[in-house]
């Protein structure tokens, strides 16, 4: 796998595109459990993206990751714009001056993201957050990296894991974010950042 | 004296909880920096920014917030302002009402920030992990 920065930016166009397609679905998961914004937030952070990155040449991923991560941070109420803001900053460091990525930077993204996330929400696996779309996805896509599959066949089992871990969220109670002034009424729905989380890493897949 | 900024999901909590806590401490400057630009609920960046950057003194500023993305905002805003003034800019852990009334009264009586965030420390609601 080798992406361009073109590329990538194609890929931060077609996730706006597909979170838009999916904003009423996301908005009234948040709201069985939530302030039902998240939809609508996550929709107007990544169209803000999509302007932000309109003239951009592609020459440096770092920087068009960086850009991503400011317009969602400047653009996305709620927890989600600085929890995906950081995410995409720190995962800009990991690239940064580079043209061109593969499997391994994108874990490397990944990884950073994650680590910015856990940093910026004090949170960890097992609350009922996109972590646990995110974390089992990263330790499944280091795995298959390891054992040399390709990088298709790593991105769907990865994507895979994200999909299960939105899953597992329905399970269990919110320990975290509004969700969690409901307790133990939020068993039972899934997450809704966990849900957005898993249809970013869907898209990196069908486009790759 | 040390100053005061105000940050909540809701402009309107925001400026309620202002005008309390001048009512009890007048020569406080206090800013109040609630809702989005546009608006809406939640917090803003640039909002909380701005509002540092209007009662800022050498004496420093104290930062109360309601819950979750508003630390988390606060924390991003701090981030970004230059070494000099984050260094003299500090998050408190308190319930907004009551803490904002507290802390007012801290500031009016001249403690610096070290002092208040230690007077108050017995009000933290386990807001911050």
């Amino acid at each position: 796998m080798s992406i361009n920065g073109k590329k990538v930016i194609e890929i931060l166009n077609k996730i706006a595109d597909v979170i838009d397609n999916n904003k009423a679905f996301l908005s009234e998961l948040d709201a069985a459990i939530g302030d039902g914004d998240h939809g609508i937030n996550m929709s107007k952070g990544l169209f803000a993206v999509r302007e932000k990155l309109r003239d951009n040449e592609g020459k440096n991923i770092g920087d068009i990751l960086k850009i991503t991560g400011m317009a969602l941070v400047s653009n996305v109420g709620g927890a989600s714009g600085p929890l995906y803001g950081t995410a995409f900053m720190k995962a800009a460091m990991a690239v940064n001056g580079k043209e061109e990525i593969d499997i391994k930077d994108f874990k490397n993204i990944l990884e950073e993201a994650l680590k910015g996330i856990k940093m910026r929400g004090k949170g960890q696996a097992g609350e009922k957050t996109m972590i646990d779309a995110l974390e089992p996805a990263l330790n499944v896509l280091s795995k298959a990296i390891e054992e040399g599959l390709s990088s298709k066949e790593c991105l769907y089992k990865a994507k895979e894991a994200a999909r299960e871990g939105v899953e597992y969220t329905k399970t269990i109670a919110a320990t975290k974010g509004r969700a969690s002034y409901l307790g133990e009424r939020s068993i039972g729905h899934q997450d809704p950042g966990a849900t957005s989380s898993y249809l970013i890493l869907d898209t990196i897949y069908k486009e790759i | 004296m040390v100053s005061m900024v105000i940050v909540s999901h809701s402009q309107k909590i925001a400026e309620g909880v202002m005008e309390l806590a001048k009512q009890m401490a007048p020569e406080v400057s206090i800013e109040a920096a609630g809702g989005t630009c546009d608006g809406r609920l939640g917090t803003d960046i640039e909002k909380i920014i701005s509002a540092i950057e209007k009662v800022y003194s050498d004496d420093g500023v104290l930062i109360l917030f309601d819950l979750g993305s508003a630390f988390m905002n606060t924390e991003i805003a701090l981030e970004m302002l230059p070494e000099e003034m984050r260094a003299k800019v500090e998050i408190i852990d308190l319930p907004l009402v009551e803490g904002a009334i507290s802390a007012s009264v801290e500031c009016t009586v001249g403690r610096n920030l070290k002092e208040i965030k230690d007077n108050l420390k017995n009000m933290a609601m386990g807001k911050i992990m």
